[in-house]
């Protein structure tokens, strides 16, 4: 028996393969008893403390809080017999760890219930054999500046004619915001698995020594969480579905009248009333008008899937990065309900709660690029949709008015679609008919 | 004499204390001795000390549990915080022939029925499937799949009917252990209708910790679980699942009802989850912390503790043993689970077929010479 112990990242919840320390609760040198809360670390599950499996001094602590850590890495190192002097040269003994984290490396990086991925198992090496290949190595002092792996965003596959994958596993695929044309099934018949689908989400688990490196005038950022999947989103949108954007500038001060008279009204006080409101009220109005734009592409069924409802999104920048959450069946819902909707909406996705299902069903979303000041954008298609509206900065502009110029609440529409599905007749009138509501809501709201 | 009053009305499905449900209650959260008029218990001070003994230990086992799948050495724990009077309360209640089928977290049950605590660890730690022989102990195996014992309870139940084993003072008896969340399947239902059709000797004892898994007990009923019992024609009772006393009194009535033939019972332990539902559960995702605090007021090792030193029944040696001793056992229990064997893994083929069979033998030769082939392998 060695005194000097190891004790390695277990799964803390049947199949998990790594955990983020969140933060140490003994540092080095620090007497530690048996049971005594050491770390605290975040899976996918929880944040869980991990009690102390040893009795002695704690001599190292192989990572720095924030890092992810794979299942099976010595974190922390102890003398448990710290009285005893000098320590010999004897090795270090790690303890027999759970069976699980001793099949770590094997693993796929994804949750339990499906087993371990077939047809792999080409290693026949003997559990406690090889080491685990963990990110660091856990002689050397603690990990300072360890070059964090770039990780570039998964490549493009073209999109094949005919993917292969089970319903459920479409479904998840579509949740999790994947796209099946861009994996390698590994399933019968190279049909893709709920695996690919975990394993494509996971990908950026990878980038382990997570953490913000800056040498010689630059500054290294690992790719991973809504970074990595907001880039590979708009890569797999940008590639996929070819875009065409068309812009169109109107005259608002009548639509900003009209909101200024509701908020006027007693029964309105307490409503946040602000422009996006009515572009979302133009929004839902025109794709009644023009239900072939609230649709998506569906490239494995080789049909165009036309919705009757619509699950308006609405971009928000958030401390997370940029999230889409949608309003749910927006279509439905009055002025009021709309107003309503969104400041819940604004809110949740401020306090970070914003759930899966908020982000996942959308038909049809606008980017509110004006409230930074800007004059419009192309915007790129959230994948599944067909058409994304930009909403510029209103500004007092000189405008020609009933034969005068004069000063007017003037604002420019970016309306970018994918060309697939909506030809530039339809885009066009679908804008038009958007920008008409916003210069007019009343009358629009009569006569359509 | 409030509490007196709202134990009294235990049929009524009315709350008449602000959302406070109503329950037999013996024994209040601040350690106040109530009588109620149906179910009383006679414990001598040394039968008070072993209960308290009892709670006391289940805790500290399962959070010595706990702290090993935390350290990677369980894969997998279901932990008993908070309900550990219900477990202990419905275990002593019941008698060496009686048979017990248990959820996967009775382990304050398994504690009170003798058994040694180490029994469903091979199954936690993944070293075997639950390798007990239910008869030897009278206590099924872990059931993992929700609410499937309860059909093996009912036909256990009538099995016994059926060996003449029932219809006095000594008959046999047989209780169902499942949770609100396993009130929803269909099994249990199914193992209710029948337990009724036949007049079996079972009781039905469902401990309410609020939440299957995440989802809140009022999103699966209407009316309080133990009325449900009516329905299918034989008597609901909700008990506080957090005192030990009122747990004991009315499973004892229900198991001495069974064992007389006079039929099921169903009992309603309302209690809490203080832990996850699972080490791999988050409940903070899903209920508030407000919650918690409001149960961690009720707990039921506290008010055993309260009327313990009321009475002078218990002073600050008796607690210091008592805590000592569970550690003891605790540090017993982590010795023994660390050095439980791994199984040969050939020892898979051996418990397929109760006589073996020629195929599984070719199988597991086999498989014996793949093992071979692998750098250092002994087998």
């Amino acid at each position: 028996m060695s005194r000097i112990k190891q004790f390695k990242l277990p799964d803390l919840g049947e199949g998990l393969t790594e955990g983020e320390i969140l933060q140490w609760l003994v540092k080095v040198g620090d007497h530690v008893e048996l049971n005594q809360p050491i770390v605290e670390v975040e899976t996918a599950k929880a944040a869980v403390e991990i009690p102390s499996p040893y009795i002695g001094v704690v001599t190292k602590l192989f990572f720095e809080p924030n890092t992810t850590v794979e299942v099976g890495a010595p974190i922390i190192e102890y003398d448990t017999d710290p009285t005893a002097g000098e320590l010999p040269a004897s090795p270090v003994e790690t303890p027999a760890a759970a069976p699980a984290s001793a099949e770590a490396p094997k693993r796929e990086a994804n949750l339990v219930g499906y087993g371990p991925r077939q047809g792999t198992a080409t290693r026949r090496a003997r559990k406690g054999g090889a080491p685990a290949p963990v990110v660091a190595a856990p002689a050397p002092a603690p990990v300072v500046a360890a070059p964090a792996p770039v990780v570039v965003a998964e490549p493009v596959a073209p999109v094949a004619a005919h993917v292969l994958a089970k319903p459920p596993v479409r479904k998840l695929a579509k949740d999790l915001g994947v796209s099946l044309a861009g994996l390698v099934g590994t399933g019968p018949q190279g049909s893709i698995t709920r695996e690919d689908v975990h394993a494509a989400v996971a990908a950026p688990a990878a980038a382990a020594p997570v953490r913000v490196v800056t040498t010689g005038g630059e500054t290294r950022i690992p790719i991973k969480g809504v970074r990595k999947l907001t880039a590979a989103n708009m890569v797999q949108s940008a590639f996929t579905a070819p875009h065409v954007t068309e812009f169109l500038t109107i005259d608002v001060t009548r639509g900003v009248k009209a909101l200024d008279r509701l908020k006027a009204k007693r029964e309105w006080r307490d409503v946040r009333i602000s422009p996006l409101l009515l572009v979302m009220k133009a929004a839902t109005a025109a794709l009644k008008r023009h239900p072939m734009v609230n649709s998506s592409w569906d490239e494995a069924a080789q049909e165009i899937v036309v919705k009757d409802y619509v699950n308006l999104g609405i971009a928000a920048a958030t401390p997370r990065g940029l999230i889409v959450p949608n309003i749910k069946d927006a279509g439905s819902l009055s002025f009021r309900e709309l107003a309503d909707a969104l400041t819940t909406l604004v809110g949740t996705a401020r306090d970070g709660k914003t759930s899966p299902a908020d982000m996942t069903g959308g038909t049809f979303t606008i980017t509110n690029v004006g409230v930074y000041g800007v004059d419009t954008g192309t915007p790129i298609l959230p994948p599944g949709e067909s058409a994304i509206l930009a909403f510029g900065a209103i500004r007092e502009q000189a405008w020609v008015h009933k034969g005068k110029v004069k000063p007017r609440q003037v604002t420019t529409l970016g309306l970018s679609f994918d060309h697939r599905i909506i030809d530039g007749e339809l885009g066009s009138k679908f804008l038009a008919d958007i920008g008409a509501f916003l210069e007019d809501p009343e009358t629009a709201l009569l006569g359509w | 004499m409030a509490e007196k009053a709202k134990a009294k009305a235990k049929t009524g499905s009315r709350s008449k204390t602000g959302g406070q449900p109503e329950y037999v209650q013996l024994l209040t959260p601040e350690g106040d001795r109530v009588e109620h008029p149906e179910y009383s218990v006679s414990f001598t001070d040394d039968e008070l000390r072993s209960l308290y003994r009892d709670l006391v230990t289940v805790r500290r086992l399962d959070a010595e549990a706990t702290a090993l799948q935390r350290q990677g050495e369980l894969g997998l724990w279901a932990g008993l915080l908070g309900q550990e009077a219900a477990q202990v309360g419905a275990g002593r209640a019941l008698r060496p022939q009686d048979m017990a089928f248990p959820t996967y977290r009775e382990h304050g049950v398994l504690y009170t029925r003798g058994i040694d605590p180490i029994m469903p660890f091979g199954l936690f730690r993944g070293v075997d499937q639950g390798a007990w022989d239910p008869n030897e102990f009278k206590f099924n195996m872990y059931t993992i799949v929700i609410g499937a014992q309860t059909l093996h309870a009912a036909g256990y139940a009538m099995g016994i009917q059926n060996d003449g084993a029932v219809g006095d003072d000594n008959g046999e008896a047989v209780i169902a252990f499942f949770g609100d969340g396993a009130s929803s399947q269909g099994d249990v239902n199914e193992s209710m209708v029948f337990a009724a059709a036949y007049n079996s000797p079972i009781v039905f004892f469902c401990q309410n910790n609020q939440y299957a898994i995440s989802e809140p007990v009022a999103r699966q009923t209407r009316v309080p679980l133990y009325q449900r019992a009516q329905g299918f024609g034989f008597p609901g009772i909700r008990v506080d699942g957090n005192d030990v006393l009122a747990v004991y009194a009315v499973t004892k009535a229900a198991m001495d009802n069974a064992r007389r033939g006079n039929g099921p019972t169903m009992i309603e332990a309302y209690t809490y989850r203080m832990a996850p539902h699972t080490t791999s559960d988050d409940p903070t995702r899903y209920r508030q912390s407000a919650e918690v605090e409001e149960w961690k007021a009720k707990d039921p090792i506290a008010r055993l503790g309260a009327y313990l030193n009321n009475q002078g029944l218990a002073d600050e040696t008796f607690l210091a043993d008592v805590e000592k001793q569970a550690g003891v056992e605790a540090v017993s229990l982590r010795e023994r689970v660390l050095s439980l064997p791994n199984p040969a893994p050939e020892s898979m083929f051996d418990h397929v077929y109760a006589g073996g069979s020629h195929h599984l033998d070719a199988q597991r030769a086999e498989f014996v010479a793949y093992e071979a082939t692998f750098e250092g392998g002994a087998h």
